[in-house]
């Protein structure tokens, strides 16, 4: 059975990269589990300094290495710990999502929210949500191909070629 | 005692590559001196039969330029795998993809589409596009398969330096051979140039603010280029922050921004991204739509950060639903 079936049939559980501020996004996911909120179980989150670390090379890493979405969560504007990192991670944010439009991946694959400290109903609702979203949309096939691989792929493709009419 | 052999070989390239080794100038005489060029199908009449008749790993370095698309360029670089004792990389399209692995944007049915029955200068009412094989009546003639993906040379065989570029510029060039001639090479794998950005050696650097707050962006055209400032102070694009230097700053001192031919630092894994982070990063605005509209002004993002790189980059080609991203 192929990815694209099992995500009809509902068995597709996809998996999603969080990188959640420490001061703000992550003290409110700790806050939905003291307060015992549950929420779907399908993100790992990643404890970051700030919203403003995230480089967009690990958003594309994490999709690289088999996430099917990507969750940033960072600040309120205004709020952040370090004056502006979270308005940095906004700039970065808002033309990545361009560039990743183009190479065909949706956009609701990689979401970017602020939630603040005490919104621990906020995390249980994006979690829920984006997993909602990812189950619909199905797996993202980005595989991570080592390179002694590659000449297997191209024998496929030359293969895959042969007798074809282009 | 016998000189070491050399090749070179171009796949999926411009020539601008081959132009640079001509651009040696006289120094290619001291370099035709030292060396016994083998093959170089672009200067001198060898065919593939004559590589194929060398003794393994008998040509001492090979130089390789060109990205690779197709079946034939795939064969004739493992050939001369198996022949070079060296291969070298030559140029951003063997480096990282280069300009032809912008085609990784589309697939091959729509380049082939485009290139043979989209271009408004095409008259094929037929639809007849290359085909692998045809009959003819004097027997079967045979194209090379095109590739859906195009790759760079070291996501296809192993390789040993690498020469950034487009194309590369003669002085590391130079060096280059001189440390292979004189068997000075650093450990496998090393970028033959310096490990420094280009904003750090620009001729302008004292010009560049202190954090730079850009309000537009503009295109060279759009404007008068002052030729001592600081080119992203101007609104400019330039791509000198996270480009490897080594190219004596030739775009900037013609007064053009940098594109970032010269790839990433040995730090960055994917140089689209990290280029992409230092440009928004700079956006002098705090408020989501103004920052929306100021960057709205890079027409084509893709194109703009991973111009001489997509094929290397973490995505490596654009994502077809239901086909795979690889």
């Amino acid at each position: 059975m192929s990815d694209k079936n099992k995500a009809n049939s509902g068995n597709f559980e996809p998996r999603i990269v969080a990188f959640f501020c420490n001061w703000c996004t992550y003290t409110a996911a700790d806050l939905a589990g003291t307060a015992r909120m549950t929420y779907a179980p399908n993100a790992r989150v990643v404890r970051v300094m700030c919203s403003g670390r995230l480089d967009p090379q690990f958003i594309l890493m994490a999709l690289r290495e088999g996430a099917d979405g990507v969750l940033i969560g960072g600040c309120h504007p205004g709020d952040c710990h370090y004056q502006e990192g979270n308005y940095k991670t906004l700039r970065r944010f808002t033309l990545l999502k361009r560039l990743l439009q183009d190479m065909g991946i949706e956009n609701e694959r990689v979401r970017m929210e602020w939630i603040a400290a005490s919104e621990g109903d906020r995390v249980q609702k994006v979690m829920n949500e984006m997993t909602e979203q990812l189950k619909k949309l199905g797996p993202l096939h980005l595989e991570p191909v080592p390179i002694d691989t590659v000449h297997k792929k191209v024998e496929e493709s030359v293969a895959q070629a042969e007798g074809v009419k282009i | 005692m016998s000189k070491p052999k050399v090749g070179f070989y171009w796949c999926a390239a411009c020539g601008g590559c081959e132009e640079a080794v001509v651009d040696l100038n006289e120094d290619i005489l001291k370099v035709v001196a030292a060396v016994d060029i083998l093959f170089w199908p672009v200067a001198l009449d060898f065919k593939r039969e004559d590589v194929e008749k060398l003794n393994d790993r008998e040509l001492a370095v090979c130089f390789i330029n060109g990205a690779i698309r197709s079946s034939e360029q795939f064969e004739m670089v493992e050939l001369l795998r198996k022949k070079s004792g060296l291969l070298i990389a030559f140029g951003s399209c063997s480096h990282l993809g280069g300009i032809p692995g912008l085609a990784n944007l589309f697939n091959r049915e729509a380049i082939l589409a485009n290139s043979y029955k989209e271009v408004f200068s095409v008259e094929n009412p037929q639809g007849i596009y290359p085909q692998q094989s045809c009959q003819v009546p004097e027997g079967t003639v045979t194209l090379p398969a095109l590739w859906n993906t195009v790759k760079a040379l070291d996501q296809v065989i192993d390789v040993d330096y690498y020469l950034p570029g487009c194309p590369p510029p003669v002085e590391l060039i130079k060096d280059a051979v001189a440390a292979i001639l004189g068997g000075k090479l650093p450990a496998k794998g090393t970028v033959l140039a310096p490990d420094k950005a280009l904003c750090e050696v620009c001729p302008r650097k004292e010009s560049k603010p202190e954090k730079p707050q850009l309000r537009e962006f503009k295109r060279p055209h759009e404007l008068v280029i002052d030729t001592e400032k600081c080119l992203l102070a101007q609104g400019l694009l330039c791509l000198g922050s996270a480009t490897r230097s080594g190219c004596g700053s030739a775009c900037v001192n013609g007064n053009m921004p940098c594109t970032g031919c010269m790839g990433p630092t040995s730090r960055v894994l994917d140089y689209g991204a990290k280029a992409l982070s230092a440009i928004a990063s700079l956006v002098g605005s705090n408020d989501e739509k103004e920052i929306a509209a100021i960057l709205g002004k890079i027409a084509d993002p893709t194109g703009t950060f991973y111009r001489y790189s997509l094929p290397a980059s973490l995505l490596h080609r654009t994502y077809n639903s239901g086909q795979g991203g690889n």
